[in-house]
Parts: structure tokens; C-alpha cells; sequence
């Protein structure tokens, strides 16, 4: 008989409150799924929570590079899946952030070798241990974008504020609809204000308009994701860059925090205000 | 910030091309009808109608209009007086 608890149990122990599930999925490839998976992940687990990221890119891997923990495979998602090891042994745990954890994708098979029956009892198994579970979807509306939206609790749709990329949101948007996940929150990844200023780029009102459904977050194009990434360090650590500070902000959204959004296209918007928060004196 | 509004207003900017072209691209991948399909519903529409009701065929505007994420059919079909068949 288990009993109301606040928070979440320590190792071992049955968890009161189950984890969630977050599935970071785009339709289109190239958007910043990977990037976004890793760094909320990354947002979260440096808050204190324990985190658990998940590749379901099967074939494709690419989550373990972007967190740098490439190094330290033995087991992946597939040999979970098919008894090969105990879950356990598949996670790798980030040095830097021990409440961090991953469990890559096989690189040498393809994505029928995990059904969404096999991503349900796997979520089950670690909603028990961990506050967060945040599964990288890989492109595409197949078997692959079905299997890491079958456990999710909540489903983030990450696109960028160009035609291509906004047509195949709306489209995996519908498609979430349908499964009745209930409606997916938004990333617009990598806007360049000065562009939107010029009315050369997409606004993020523009986007949400079209797209019709909740904002969670709008990330600005930051070089330092790529700096960040090319050492395998979440950009969330890098406490100057514009972008990492937009990927804390969905971390807190997600934990139920109102952390209120700021116009990225105004003059005196996003950049401004962000620039004299992080560096007093202005950048 | 005037001389940016201005433009904003005066010029079709890449990024208006970009919106007005994706809403209707949006509109035609959510309903899976394109504008020639929605002509032939058009023209199928007056004939059942006029079946009925006489009607203005020329003056019938079907179009489809977006709330949120739902797409709607808006018929406006004009309906000719009916004078003659009252006694």
C-alpha cells in the first residue's frame, strides 16, 4: 500500500511519483531535435532532477555525440529491447552531470527493430527511477516517430521559422493529434532576430499562428550551440549563450514554471534584455 | 522603429510571402482538398442545390476558412426570389 509522497523516492525505493515522458519530435530533419532533446535534458537534470535521455534514432544515432558521452557505449536501446543486457547497463551516466543519463541508439540496425509496444514497457520501467524521460524521435512520420511517441507524456514539436520545416510541424502535429496525445507544445529553434526585424525570417508570432498551437519555448540561432556541441557539452552549461538560456527556460516551463516569454523581433526584445541580464553593460 | 514599421507595411516582405503562402499550403495538407477539387465540389454543390432551390450560380463563393488548427467549409449561396411560385 503505498502512501502520498512530496517528491520522488531514492534509488531502490518504489517512486510515489512516476516520471515523465517527453517526446521531442519535428517531422523534418535538421531542425535541432538532437540539440533540444539533449539540452532540456541537460536543463533538467542540472535543476536537480534525475534525467534519463533516450535515442530513439535508431540507426541514426547522433544524442550520444551532442552530450559527449560517445565514448563510454557498450549497450543500446536494441539490445534492451532484445534481453541482450539489463537496462542498467545500457545507461550511461554524464560525468558532469550525475543526475544525467542516456541510453544510446544502435547504430547498426534499423528502426523495425523496435516496436511501440517495446518503447511502452521500457518507458514503464524507467518512469520508476527517473523524474524525466526525454526520448529524441528520429525524422519522418514512420516507425521510428511512432515508436518514440508511444510512451509520451508530453510531446514537444521543434521546428525553424522557414517554410519547410513549418509545413512538416503542422503535419506532425496532426498526426500527434490523432494518436490523442493531446496537443504538442512548440520549440521555434534557431531565429534570427535580425532577420525577422528586416521581415526577411518568420516571426514566432507568425509561426504560431500557422501552427495553431502552444509556445514553449523560442531559441535564438547562437553560434554557441555549434561551439558547445563540436566539445559534446550541452550549451545549457554556458551560462552566456543566448540559446542556452532559451533551453532553460523550457526546462522550467516543463516543471510548471511561468517563466514569461520575450519578444525576440522588437528592437529592444529578446536580445536586449537577455544581453544586459547575462552581461550588465550591455553586449 | 517608424522607418521599420513603415516598411513593414509597404513592402511584401519575404517573410508576408512566406505566411500567405503557408497558410494556404496548411489549409490544403489539414483537409486534403486542393483548389481544383474544391472547384469541382463548388460546381457539385449548385447542382445539388439548384435541385431544390434556384440559385445564382455566378454569385456562389465556397471557401474555407481556419480557427485554430480546425478548417471550415463557408458556403455563401445566394438564393434567387421565388416570386412566381407564390399564389
Amino acid at each position: 500500500m503505498l502512501l502520498p509522497n512530496h517528491g520522488t523516492l531514492k534509488k531502490g525505493s518504489i517512486r510515489i511519483m512516476p516520471g515523465k515522458v517527453v517526446t521531442v519530435t519535428s517531422g523534418k530533419g535538421g531542425v535541432g531535435k538532437t540539440t533540444a532533446t539533449a539540452n532540456i535534458g541537460a536543463a533538467l537534470a542540472a535543476a536537480g532532477k534525475k534525467v534519463i535521455c533516450v535515442d530513439a534514432d535508431i540507426g541514426l544515432r547522433n544524442l550520444d555525440v551532442v552530450l559527449g558521452l560517445e565514448n563510454r557505449i557498450v549497450y543500446d536501446l536494441v539490445d534492451v529491447v532484445e534481453g541482450r543486457c539489463r537496462m542498467r547497463q545500457a545507461m550511461i551516466r554524464d560525468k558532469r552531470l550525475p543526475e544525467l543519463y542516456l541510453i544510446p541508439a544502435a547504430q547498426t540496425r534499423d528502426k523495425n527493430a523496435v516496436s511501440p509496444s517495446d518503447m511502452l514497457r521500457l518507458a514503464d520501467e524507467l518512469r520508476q527511477e527517473f523524474d524525466w524521460i526525454m526520448i529524441d524521435s528520429p525524422a519522418g512520420i514512420e516507425r521510428g516517430f511512432r515508436n518514440a511517441i508511444a510512451p509520451a507524456d508530453i510531446v514537444l514539436v521543434v521546428t525553424n521559422p522557414e517554410v519547410s520545416a513549418v509545413r512538416d510541424a503542422d503535419r506532425i502535429i496532426g498526426l500527434v493529434e490523432a494518436e490523442e496525445k493531446g496537443p504538442p507544445r512548440l520549440v521555434i529553434n534557431r531565429i534570427k532576430p535580425d532577420m525577422v526585424r528586416r521581415g526577411d525570417m518568420l516571426s514566432a508570432d507568425d509561426v504560431l499562428e500557422l501552427l495553431a498551437i502552444e509556445l514553449i519555448g523560442m531559441v535564438p540561432d547562437d553560434d554557441a550551440v555549434v561551439m558547445n556541441t563540436n566539445r559534446g557539452m550541452p550549451v545549457v552549461l554556458d551560462n552566456r549563450s543566448r540559446a542556452g538560456q532559451a533551453f532553460r527556460n523550457i526546462a522550467q516551463r516543463l516543471q510548471g514554471e511561468n517563466v514569461p516569454f520575450v519578444e525576440m523581433n522588437s528592437n529592444d526584445g529578446f536580445f536586449g534584455k537577455l544581453a544586459r541580464f547575462i552581461r550588465p553593460g550591455g553586449d | 522603429m517608424s522607418n521599420f514599421l513603415e516598411r513593414l507595411f509597404t513592402r511584401n516582405t519575404s517573410a508576408q510571402q512566406a505566411k500567405e503562402r503557408m497558410k494556404l499550403v496548411l489549409i490544403h495538407d489539414r483537409t486534403d482538398l486542393s483548389p481544383g477539387e474544391l472547384e469541382v465540389l463548388k460546381d457539385e454543390l449548385i447542382e445539388v442545390i439548384s435541385r431544390h432551390v434556384e440559385i445564382e450560380p455566378g454569385a456562389v463563393r465556397i471557401e474555407m476558412a481556419t480557427e485554430g488548427r480546425e478548417q471550415r467549409l463557408i458556403a455563401d449561396i445566394p438564393i434567387r426570389p421565388t416570386r412566381r411560385k407564390r399564389k
